[in-house]
């Protein structure tokens, strides 16, 4: 029984890269429908196996697996394997991650169709699907880390995907640097590890904890730092560019230069969860660390609350859905940082749904408006596309958090913990992440409606053209909106407030705020009757009411705030000024401190001074000694006597 | 009876006049290679006094060795003085100066 499950835990993760290989390398043998179909059969094979491992691993508790499946590099000290864990948070990560790649496979069939890029597309997907189960089901750091870049890259490669327009070549230099900021806070992190733990494997650090807690290191001469603290904060700074936290949360809205379904995949479903999910992970980490929480906490409720209000000023339809991206990936922090785990990693998957369905509906509301992006041009589209309106409507009810809709009890599970929280910041989040609740439903519905409703605003051409996209795009927007509607219900006893996750996840008990939110809980029902009392609903409700008054009843409000709050406006649309900040300060540092590097350091020290000026001071002596050299033979003669007779006086006296 | 030291004076007062014959002459070459005959021949009056006030026969056989190399010498110096002459046209000390730095 456990050699087969090793083979499917194999089996699982090689066959979207082996889908991958053949379309990427024999892409113009196989063809265009031998691509995808290649692709999408390796993908399905690693859904309905992850399936299985599910049921096999939360359904029939069966036993956790870890082991080494490869031995890469063997030192003295360290072994470097390739290895897999798989426990009910990773068996429960596969589903969501093979499942939303599937149905972006799918869809992709219709939003690439006239791509020439086509084979190369599928190819890359696979590959991220590869690179995202090797993360997921690591059970070292080594591994988690190559999973980690591998993604990274893939997501470079395809914002960068239609390579020759200059915006999508800035937006993926731009992720690809702000990323390596994060992994590299990610690297320390992992050194600090192998230092302190003296190994890489999860099982073997989770148990050194014991150990290395209350240790201190020096780093800077008379400040004792707890190990512990600079450990998880470094690994925390991986997670902040991965999960696109502030202050490095700024490659996100600019990785939309990709095509839709990859920022429905990588950049709002499984990816930028990735830091998420290594958050906790180490939960056995971090939980020994306070300072480390609240650090994640505040991160966490600057990102929900003040992303939120990025996505009120944005005009590009996926530019809202990526801020509102943002600001989930903020909501999931706060729960990490309030020790709510596992309300996090809920949050996550309904997330992962509900998310990949907006973006695919956007996707799809781009098809039929002939690759128009702007929301202005957009309106009353519910006519002519009525599942991917239905769908989407589903997306945003579960997304602002509607009873008995699975980002409600997610979204609620959250706030309630953070509620119960006692660490340092953890008010402030509450606060954010309560007014958080109202904002993003005011920005859900504001692009619901301006899309869906209202005026048509579209030129006549489009109009003419305008209507549902193919079955290949529209079921997957079903397919999706299923999950969005059901999974919370389903699961927000057993894996908010149960024990769904096992030994999965490690939480100290004076931090299980979850616990306390709990003894409240009464199943899901009366858990979405609950939403009736006043509370983060009623935010919602407002939010709703106040887009609906905004943009279909009085269009001029938002002009006139517009206009009267014009700062206010004009910071909003400058992001906080952010990419000005990072192009001034940092890109400009650089460059300054390159500049003055190369014009002082390089030409005037290396070059002038060490290269040049020891050539020339050996030039300016040797101009004078030269001159003892006359080149008359009695001259050396003489010179050789004089050195003989002092030779020789030294020698006799 | 003559005593060791007046060979001894004698072969001091041979060596430094070729030394001063080596850095007082300016004008030919020819006295240079003359002078360094004289040195080894002061050196060889040494070796010789020395050898028979000691008994030791080692100094003359050294003195053998010096002669023999003596002669080596001036061939290879005269040769070298020949090809000089050739190419310079000139075995003027003062003017053979292309090492001058």
């Amino acid at each position: 029984m456990a050699d087969n499950m090793v083979n499917i835990y194999i089996w699982i993760v090689l066959s979207p890269l082996i889908g991958s290989i053949i379309a990427g390398f024999f892409g113009h043998r196989v063809g265009r429908s031998g691509a995808h179909w290649v692709t999408i059969i390796g993908v399905a094979i690693s859904c309905v196996l992850s399936i299985y491992v599910y049921k096999h691993i939360n359904i029939d508790g069966g036993e956790t697996f870890n082991g080494t499946i490869f031995t890469w590099l063997e030192t003295a000290e360290y072994s470097f394997v390739v290895g897999f864990l798989v426990d009910e948070l990773t068996s429960m990560m596969m589903v969501v991650v093979t499942f939303v790649s599937l149905m972006v496979h799918i869809y992709t069939i219709g939003y690439m169709k006239e791509d020439p890029g086509y084979q190369r597309f599928f190819s890359y997907i696979s590959l991220f699907t590869f690179s995202m189960l090797m993360l997921v089901m690591a059970n070292n750091f080594m591994q988690l880390f190559f999973g980690w870049e591998a993604v990274g890259l893939v997501s470079y490669l395809l914002i960068g995907f239609w390579y020759t327009r200059d915006t999508a070549i800035y937006a993926n230099m731009k992720a690809f640097l702000v990323n390596r900021v994060g992994d590299f806070g990610f690297l320390l992190g992992i050194a600090g590890v192998l230092m302190y733990f003296g190994s890489l494997d999860y099982a073997t650090v989770f148990a050194g904890v014991g150990d290395v807690n209350g240790q201190t290191m020096e780093i800077i001469p008379g400040s004792h730092w707890s190990v512990m603290t600079v450990i998880c904060i470094s690994l925390f700074i991986g997670a902040m560019g991965k999960s696109a936290q502030v202050p490095l949360h700024v490659w996100l809205p600019d990785s939309m230069e990709g095509p839709t379904p990859i920022s429905a995949l990588i950049h709002a479903a499984t990816m930028v969860t990735a830091g998420i999910f290594m958050v906790t992970r180490m939960s056995p980490l971090f939980e020994f660390s306070e300072t480390a929480l609240s650090f994640v906490l505040v991160i966490g409720a600057i990102t929900a609350l003040f992303m939120g209000f990025l996505g009120l000023v944005q005009n590009d339809i996926k530019r809202v859905v990526a801020y509102s991206t943002l600001s989930q990936l903020g909501y999931m922090t706060v729960a990490l940082g309030a020790s709510a785990y596992a309300a996090g990693v809920f949050h996550l998957m309904t997330h992962a749904f509900f998310k990949a369905l907006l973006f695919l509906g956007a996707g799809s509301v781009i098809i039929a408006m002939h690759h128009e992006q702007d929301m202005r041009k957009m309106g009353g589209l519910r006519k002519y596309m009525p599942f991917t309106w239905i769908t989407s409507l589903i997306g945003t009810l579960a997304l602002i958090g509607t009873p008995f809709f699975a980002g409600y009890y997610s979204k609620d599970s959250i706030i309630l913990a953070v509620q119960q929280s006692q660490i340092a910041g953890s008010s402030f989040a509450y606060f954010a992440v309560l007014a958080g609740v109202f904002i993003t439903a005011l920005y859900s519905f504001r692009m619901y409606f301006l899309v869906f409703h209202g005026k048509e605003r579209m030129d006549e051409h489009t109009r003419e053209h305008l209507h549902e996209t193919d079955k290949v795009v529209w079921i997957p927007l079903v397919l999706l909106a299923i999950p969005s509607v059901f999974v919370g219900a389903f699961f927000v006893g057993d894996m908010a407030f149960g024990d769904f996750f096992g030994k999965a996840i490690f939480v100290l008990p004076e931090h299980d705020v979850l616990a306390k939110v709990g003894e409240n809980f009464h199943g899901w029902f009366a858990m979405g009757l609950h939403a009736f009392v006043p509370g983060p609903a009623w935010f919602a409700a407002a939010g709703v009411l106040v887009a609906w008054f905004f943009y279909m009843k009085r269009p001029d409000i938002p002009d006139w705030f517009e206009q009267k709050l014009s700062f206010v406006h004009n910071v909003l649309v400058n992001k906080y000024f952010a990419d000005k900040f990072n192009e001034v300060v940092f890109a400009g540092g650089s460059r300054g401190i390159g500049k003055f590097l190369w014009q002082i350091g390089d030409v005037k020290i290396i070059d002038g001074l060490i290269v040049n000026g020891s050539a020339k001071t050996v030039g300016a002596i040797s101009a004078v000694i030269r001159h003892i050299q006359t080149g008359y033979l009695y001259h050396y003669a003489f010179a050789m006597i004089i050195g003989l007779i002092i030779l020789m006086g030294l020698f006799v006296l | 009876m003559i005593a060791l030291s007046d060979y001894l004076i004698l072969a001091a007062i041979m060596f430094s006049i070729s030394v001063a014959g080596i850095f007082l002459n300016r004008k030919n070459i020819i006295i240079i290679l003359m002078s360094i005959e004289l040195m080894l021949l002061s050196v060889n009056i040494n070796f010789i006094a020395f050898s028979h006030f000691l008994g030791d026969l080692a100094g003359q056989v050294f003195v053998f060795f010096i002669l023999t190399v003596a002669a080596a010498e001036a061939a290879i110096g005269l040769a070298i003085l020949v090809v000089l002459f050739r190419n310079k046209r000139t075995i003027d000390v003062d003017e053979l100066d292309t090492m001058k730095g």
